[in-house]
């Protein structure tokens, strides 16, 4: 250890500057790019959000026009989407933590991961260029929906590039972790050794190889039809627009379990952790990201049950739907068990994570509703399906990436962030985010249309209340990483173990040297040892 | 929303809703509760020496099993309501329901031509959707009803009206700059009053229901008008001294005689105060002879502005 700790930090090493950072190929440098870049469009998207919740405040004209709130809507979506919610916990904290916790010195293919870090970056700045540029932002809303999105005036074709760009990134990142997954694992790190974070990646990264294709072609499709009219999906030249909503899907689905299963994986490193004992069900935990994974990839017209798809395509889909939902149960219940003669402590990252399970389940719980044929066909399409997946990807997948970047924080800079501060910014961004999403599920049972410029007057009240709440929810997102950013600067030195954690990452110094590990360690034993002499 | 449902799907699918929410939320209760209570009693200070427990077959077993058991009965709750939807008793009346940016118009099977519908109470209709442009989605929150109006095909829904009221409807899918402004009514009268109104001339709803929802005809000030004239962007395409633009002058328009077309077919109106409203609320519903379907809302205008607007059109005389 004494040596270990005599090492260079990994940002120390090699070239230093700007220059240092984009071209060097270490997954930890990398995955610091890959963090800088995303927390800066989350915040943006943010902002976007926030002006859109005060459009609301106000029937009729508050701050913008229907043309500059159509281009808001579509922007904080194709930003929160594809630049910080599907690529996020693989991007940050895969990249950092995946070679490090199977006992590896890097990923299966450094180079590569550099480059899928340029295509992310070149993917954002195209998507960025698409404002400024020929009609203007587009309005289509994040899934560019034919007919509409091959009639509309604004820069649709650039918009669709820049995604199209981005899936490589996608790509690339999942064949290198699942390269690397089987390849590089640590001697005696059998599969069932693994923790569950690398588990949940590995079930990701296959979906990332075998879904982001159709959604790549799909969008080459679109381009096509916009630039050449080729007539696949705009049926005033013999084309269908329901086959785009299937292709547009048959990935868009499966991405939401791309956004989810790391975050779900996260969450089972951090719960251990701070319960200070071995995870409930491990296996369950790992085999139902692998249902997730396969069962996710049926289930994608459940977002076109009000298209005109036959009575038997429904039915089969909202069957396959609710089935879907055993694993998530699964999961949850093993968390919670988790916690049964544990001891606890409620640190940052754990409230964070506690928070990550309640959101999620009400997430998810909505979900149901959406999978119940007779109940889809009233709130489809308006503010209930809004709260839904906000519960499930801001309040799952952000909150998990919130929780971990708390909990993996002092590893990562070699810093310590005022715990303190991290919780009473916790009380604002909780409480301001169940009154906007909660506050958006009744609006849409009650009939709010979603990606609407204006209201009627019914819905005026719910309106005001839950751009209220968007004010509490980015107050208390600010200071959150605000917090953060202090700390990365000024905070105090991080032992190499400041919570106690049992996983190869805590054996390491914060933050780690080059290629992590002087001697690859030998593993004997499933992971989470906490307490091995009282295991019953 | 379990109030204000007003058709035979609306107690199906309020059912079905309550039947979920009634389980989910007793399950995040449980959960919630659980999580408290055990961070609670096994905190760091209450207990300093957890306990390893790896796994429990049968409760593994028994929290996949139930949850797997009231997962199908929603669905199966769902599908048999959903069913029900599916399936159109014969005497349905049919209405062909047109969406397009960025209006609704309604053809019945005589041949009368709305852009709102009217609806005979505790009588089936089949609406027929087909849209000549973009995806729309036809949805009326009060009946628990939708469905996508898709170019390329014909999309139906059923339902049967029970309450006699006037009802909002929506676009549910995004179709352009206006499509929070692509709104119309259903009205739900008496059969006697349906029939006397479907075999006449009228194309404007019966007036009794109409008046009953707008609390009556409002007052409206010419000079408020003017100020809406200027603040709205009504002068962008509409003069005041009878030189055309995109759109007809307001210059002695009121009260004369117009041609228009409604859903394809011209038909004669005279300028009135409904014709006005109509066009601010639905444009592209009948649109002048001669004028292209230009006419864009970003601005809503309240009913106070339209009856204001309406007196200031009054005085140009």
């Amino acid at each position: 250890m004494s040596a270990a700790s005599a090492a260079k930090p990994y940002f120390e090493e090699g070239r230093r500057g700007f220059l240092g950072w984009v071209t060097s190929t270490d997954h930890k440098r990398i995955a610091i790019l890959y963090l800088v870049s995303m927390v800066t469009f989350f915040l943006v998207a943010v902002a976007l959000g926030v002006l859109m919740r005060i459009e609301q405040l106000t029937m009729g004209q508050t701050i913008m026009k229907p043309t500059t709130y159509n281009a808001l809507f579509t922007l904080h979506g194709v930003i929160m989407i594809f630049l910080f919610v599907l690529p996020g916990l693989p991007a940050v904290f895969g990249n950092f933590f995946l070679p490090i916790l199977i006992g590896a010195r890097d990923v299966a293919f450094p180079r590569l991961n550099l480059l899928s870090w340029y295509f992310f970056l070149a993917g954002a700045l195209i998507a960025v260029a698409s404002l400024f540029t020929g009609g203007g932002p587009p309005d289509t809303g994040w899934t560019f929906y034919v007919p509409y999105s091959v009639k509309t005036g604004t820069n649709v074709t650039l918009a669709v590039f820049g995604a199209f760009v981005l899936g490589f990134s996608s790509i690339l990142t999942g064949l290198n972790f699942v390269t690397t997954i089987h390849r590089l694992r640590a001697p005696g790190m059998t599969w069932f050794r693994m923790p569950l974070f690398p588990w949940s990646l590995y079930a990701t990264g296959w979906v990332q190889i075998l879904a982001t294709p159709i959604v790549g072609i799909t969008l080459v499709l679109l381009i096509l039809e916009r630039l050449f009219h080729v007539g696949i999906f705009d049926p005033a030249i013999g084309g269908d627009p329901v086959l785009y909503q299937h292709l547009f899907w048959i990935y868009s689905h499966p991405a939401v379990y791309i956004m989810i299963l790391p975050a779900m994986g996260a969450i089972s490193e951090i719960i251990p952790t701070f319960a200070h004992r071995a995870i409930f069900g491990y296996g369950a935990i790992a085999m139902s990201s692998m249902a997730i994974a396969g069962l996710g990839s049926l289930v994608w017209a459940h977002h076109m049950f009000t298209s005109g798809l036959s009575d038997f395509s429904v039915l089969v889909f909202s069957l396959l739907t609710f089935l879907v939902a055993v694993p998530s149960a699964i999961k949850v219940f093993n968390w919670v068990a988790t916690l049964y003669r544990g001891s606890i402590e409620l640190t940052a990252a754990m409230l964070y994570a506690l928070s990550f399970i309640f959101l999620f389940c009400i997430g998810g719980l909505t979900g149901l509703f959406n999978g119940a044929l007779a109940v889809n066909v009233h709130i489809h399409d308006t503010y209930f399906i809004v709260g839904h997946f906000h519960y499930v990807m801001f309040g799952g997948t952000g909150f998990a990436f919130f929780a971990a970047l708390h909990y993996w924080f002092p590893k990562m800079t070699g810093r310590t962030f005022s715990e303190r501060f991290a919780k009473i910014s916790w009380a604002p961004l909780f409480f301001g985010f169940n009154v906007l999403y909660f506050g958006m599920l009744v609006l849409g049972a009650q009939g709010m249309p979603r990606r609407y410029y204006d209201h009627l007057p019914q819905f005026h009240t719910g309106h005001v209340v839950i751009t209220v709440g968007s004010w509490f929810l980015s107050l208390g997102v600010l200071m959150m990483f605000g917090n953060l950013l202090y700390a990365a600067f000024r905070g105090g030195r991080a032992e190499a173990n400041p919570w106690g954690g049992v996983t190869l990452e805590w054996t390491l110094p914060s933050p780690p040297p080059a290629e992590n590990f002087e001697t690859v360690p030998t593993i004997t034993a499933p992971p989470y040892q906490f307490n091995p002499e009282s295991a019953p | 929303m379990f109030f204000g449902g007003a058709s035979d799907v609306s107690g199906r699918v309020d059912a079905v809703f309550l039947y979920i929410a009634a389980l989910t939320a007793a399950f995040l209760v449980f959960i919630t509760a659980l999580m408290i209570y055990f961070v609670v009693k096994y905190s760091r200070k209450r207990n300093p020496n957890p306990a390893d427990i790896r796994s429990h077959a049968w409760l593994e077993v028994t929290w996949t099993a139930i949850p797997l058991v009231l997962f199908l009965s929603m669905f199966y709750y769902g599908w048999t309501n959903y069913h029900y939807m599916r399936s159109v008793p014969r005497d349905a009346m049919v209405v062909k329901v047109t969406g397009r940016q960025w209006a609704w118009s309604f053809s019945y099977p005589n041949g009368k031509g709305t852009s709102e519908l009217v609806l005979a109470v505790r009588r089936p209709v089949k609406l027929e959707f087909t849209s000549p442009d973009v995806v729309h989605g036809f949805y009326i929150p009060a009946f628990r009803v939708k469905q996508d109006v898709v170019p390329g095909q014909t999309n139906w829904t059923w339902f049967t009206p029970e309450k006699e009221g006037v009802y909002d409807i929506e676009c549910t899918v995004i179709c352009g700059v206006s499509h929070s402004y692509m709104l119309s009514k259903v009205h739900v009268v008496p059969e006697e009053r349906f029939k006397a109104w479907y075999f006449s001339d009228a194309v404007e709803p019966p007036a009794e229901t109409a008046e009953a929802a707008s609390g009556g005809p409002l007052a409206g000030d010419p000079d408020r008008g003017r100020l809406v004239y200027a603040g709205k962007a009504c002068a962008t395409c509409h003069t005041l001294d009878g030189a055309r633009l995109v759109g007809p002058s307001w210059k002695g328009l009121y009260g004369s005689r117009e041609t228009v077309v409604t859903d394809g077919k011209e038909r004669p109106v005279t300028v009135d105060d409904t014709y006005i409203a109509r066009s601010i609320r639905a444009p592209g519903a009948d649109v002048v002879k001669g004028y292209p379907p230009a006419m864009v809302l970003p601005h809503s205008l309240d009913d106070q502005e339209v009856a204001d607007v309406v007196a200031f059109l009054k005085t140009l005389k």
